[in-house]
């Protein structure tokens, strides 16, 4: 890239950018990406061996591309505040949709010179947006994914272990939200009017519970037969857990660390809710296949309780294909969170999530392209990292 | 088998009733019944004549009363005012008030009047579904043998260069959602400033600035190949990715099984196994998954109408939806809800029938 940017000459402040120039800056401006991916890999490679199944991602090609795409973003979600040029609220100027490579008109003192990727309809910059959009994506996907993970087990265990009535009620209850179209649903409960009726309050105040309710079992499960134990990591569970739950169900926090903005609630709510029944039926399928084996007999005839078979028996010998999934559904997540911000629900209009970048973009699209085509580009590569860690991470759990 | 189609069907009836309720529920709390009375009625109206209104209008009561009246399960709201005038849910203007029947709702086909497009819900819906009756056949066409082909081609040599490049492609396609592929596609065919279409001009080989139409809306009379042809594609290109992975999955571990080795070793050629031995066992799932498919295709479906501008039913849903346009969208949710219920009892059936050795009890 370096031998693009000859090292004096090129930066003739008045001239726009050719694209090899625009290409060797935006490197230039992620380089504590580079720097951080550079360490990582190099780290990994060196003690891959004893890194268990991740060491084990280093063999598959596959999976090294797949990790170094994710990675990218998350390091740039990190290191967003260096990386950006500009403010991605700011507007600049006043030429609405500036080409990649166009002159920044003149502004503040010791401002970027140049729209890297061009700017929006309101002459933002097209590449801080998608930066800082990346760090956006990369908060709330990976949240609500574990969330609906949490959820999703904590119901499904039971339900696939115990069977019966509890497994015909909550399947049933699974299958509900599963028949409802996702936009609809995103329609009907990510609304301003849905906010003030505070349904969604009453939703968070549910699911957020399950998590809690899962940890406190956790460790009940295992460490009741030693109460010192057993007081400390449920003690400290409850006390943790109760009060991120506070602040962020009921935005009460008393200290004021955990909160949430009521918009992103109801989004991160709404996302939980539709992901949580299919963790459900994976994991009851899992289940059902597991507790014939011989260890979970052996437990049995121990005299262990349900609950600590289920937890501690079962579950970590369904983890393979549950991380397969969950990286699947990190992309997933990402791709509904698109779609909200596509059909412009629960976010502000200025935010530069890359779905609703990609819609304000859309709307003058076949004459200048980049303010859709940029998010655009960005949210397919994370989403296919995401899927390829996916498939490597699948390949090299079967090989055991 | 009728004993299972029947208890499915009754588990199918409790579940569209509960999710339209919940839809009822959810599109008639009072913040939207508000926004309705304003928008209906005037935006400056004080808060006790939107109280009045709506009680005018028969949305007082319980919930689940006027969800019961909307079914058409309970008699429909009468109210006579001050000077002596019947309204009433089944009484039309000119009717007479005495002749009017008690039940009004879905059961008797009465499914109310869209405020947006002021005209009745079945007749709105009608049109809509018509214009995406086409799009998802068209969808259809394409990506289901598109899909299995590919399947196919990369289940059949586990391993092989055909597979691997086969299926980061549709590893791709699956990582790609539909608003994504949609805009890329609009850019590089049917913009006339990027892509391909400035070059097709500039050496004559169109007539027209672009290659394919960025809209899809003249579609919606006349279905041609450029003004479809985007559309199509931007939904079957997500589709064909996961149906194409189900695909592999199910090919590969045909491949594996032991009468197809006994085939190979008996002679049989290589293409004749994969023809008539593993085809056949390897359609099983993929038949499974693309009838569950059809849900997520109403996705798609609602994406790529808004982006295209094709007037079918997922547009409508959206138009429904962004200017609350409460009995549409009812209606539209009963529609997508029954849809995806039957698709999933035809793939439960079709299993079955694909699948001898599976028993329903």
């Amino acid at each position: 890239m370096s031998s693009l940017i000859p090292e004096s000459g090129w930066a003739d402040m008045s001239e726009p950018l050719s694209w090899a120039a625009i290409f060797g800056l935006m490197a230039k401006q992620f380089w504590p990406v580079w720097v951080a991916l550079t360490v990582t890999f190099a780290l990994s490679f060196r003690f891959k061996r004893s890194l268990g199944l991740y060491g084990k991602l280093f063999d598959s090609p596959v999976a090294i591309v797949g990790f170094a795409l994710v990675m990218f973003w998350v390091f740039t979600a990190l290191f967003a505040n260096v990386i950006m040029t500009f403010d991605p609220l700011a507007q600049l100027g006043s030429v609405k949709n500036p080409l990649p490579g166009a002159v920044v008109p003149e502004g503040a003192e010791g401002q970027y010179k140049w729209f890297l990727l061009g700017g929006d309809h309101l002459a933002r910059d097209v590449f801080s947006r998608m930066v800082m959009g990346a760090r956006q994506v990369l908060i709330i996907a990976p949240a609500a994914t574990t969330f609906a993970f949490l959820v999703g087990i904590t119901l499904g265990l039971p339900a696939g272990y115990i069977g019966g009535r509890l497994d015909t009620g909550l399947s049933f209850l699974a299958n509900l939200v599963l028949a409802f179209p996702v936009i609809l649903l995103f329609y009907l409960l990510v609304t301003p009017e849905i906010r003030n009726t505070g349904i969604p309050v009453v939703l968070a105040a549910v699911l957020f519970l399950i998590p809690i309710a899962f940890f406190a079992i956790l460790f009940q499960s295992r460490f009741h037969t030693s109460p010192n134990k057993r007081n400390l990591y449920v003690g400290i569970t409850l006390v943790l857990g109760l009060w991120a739950y506070s602040g962020l169900a009921f935005n009460a926090d008393p200290l004021g660390v955990w909160g949430m903005d009521p918009n992103l609630l109801n989004v991160f709510v709404s996302v939980v809710f539709v992901n949580a029944p299919t963790v459900f039926r994976i994991v009851r399928g899992i289940v059902m296949d597991i507790k014939s084996r011989d260890y979970v007999a052996a437990g049995q005839t121990r005299g262990e309780k349900g609950w600590y078979i289920m937890l501690w028996e079962i579950l970590p010998n369904a983890r393979g294909p549950l991380i397969v999934d969950y990286c699947l559904r990190i992309g997933y997540t990402t791709i509904l969170l698109g779609t909200l911000g596509f059909f412009g629900l629960g976010v502000t209009p200025e935010s530069p999530d890359w779905g609703s970048t990609i819609n304000a973009g859309r709307k003058l699209l076949s004459m200048v392209p980049h303010p859709a085509v940029v998010p655009a580009l960005a949210l397919m590569s994370l989403v296919l990292g995401l899927n390829l860690l996916a498939d490597g991470l699948r390949e090299e759990s079967l090989k055991d | 088998m009728l004993a299972f189609v029947i208890r499915r069907l009754g588990v199918m009836l409790v579940t569209a009733l509960v999710l339209t309720f919940v839809v009822f529920f959810l599109t008639n709390l009072p913040p939207n019944l508000e926004k309705l009375a304003r928008s209906e009625g005037s935006v400056r109206m004080t808060d006790a004549a939107v109280a009045s209104w709506l009680e005018e209008h028969g949305h007082n009561g319980s919930v689940f009363y006027r969800y019961a009246e909307w079914l058409g399960a309970a008699p429909g709201w009468v109210i006579t005012d001050e000077k002596g005038v019947t309204r009433g849910k089944c009484i039309g203007q000119r009717d007479d008030p005495a002749m009017a029947p008690k039940f009004c709702g879905v059961f008797q086909g009465n499914w109310g009047v869209s405020t947006v497009f002021k005209k009745t819900v079945l007749f709105s819906l009608g049109k809509s579904m018509a214009a995406t009756g086409w799009l998802m056949l068209a969808v259809m066409l394409v990506m289901v043998p598109v899909a299995l082909l590919i399947g196919v081609l990369a289940g059949m040599r586990e391993g092989s260069r055909t597979d691997r490049v086969l299926s980061t492609f549709s590893i791709a396609t699956s990582a790609t959602p539909e608003y994504v592929s949609g805009v890329i596609l609009v850019v590089l065919l049917a913009s006339p400033a990027t892509g391909l279409s400035p070059l097709l001009a500039e050496w004559g080989w169109i007539g027209s600035k672009t290659l394919f139409m960025g809209t899809a809306t003249s579609a919606m009379d006349n279905i041609t190949f450029w003004n479809f042809g985007l559309p199509v594609a931007t939904i079957a290109l997500y589709g064909v990715g996961y149906i194409a992975r189900m695909t592999r999955a199910s090919m590969t571990e045909v491949m594996t099984q032991q009468y197809i080795r006994t085939a190979r070793l008996k002679g049989v050629g290589f293409r004749q196994v994969v023809l008539r031995h593993a085809l056949r066992n390897a359609m099983i799932a993929p038949f499974t998954v693309i009838m569950l498919q059809f849900p997520y295709l109403l996705n798609g479906v609602v994406i790529v109408e808004t982006l295209f501008n094709y007037k079918g039913f997922g547009w409508m849903l959206v138009t429904a939806a962004g200017n609350n346009d409460i009995e549409m969208l009812l209606g539209a949710s009963v529609v997508a809800v029954i849809f995806v219920l039957v698709t999933q009892l035809i793939s439960d059936i079709g299993y079955v029938f694909l699948n001898p050795r599976i028993r329903l009890g």
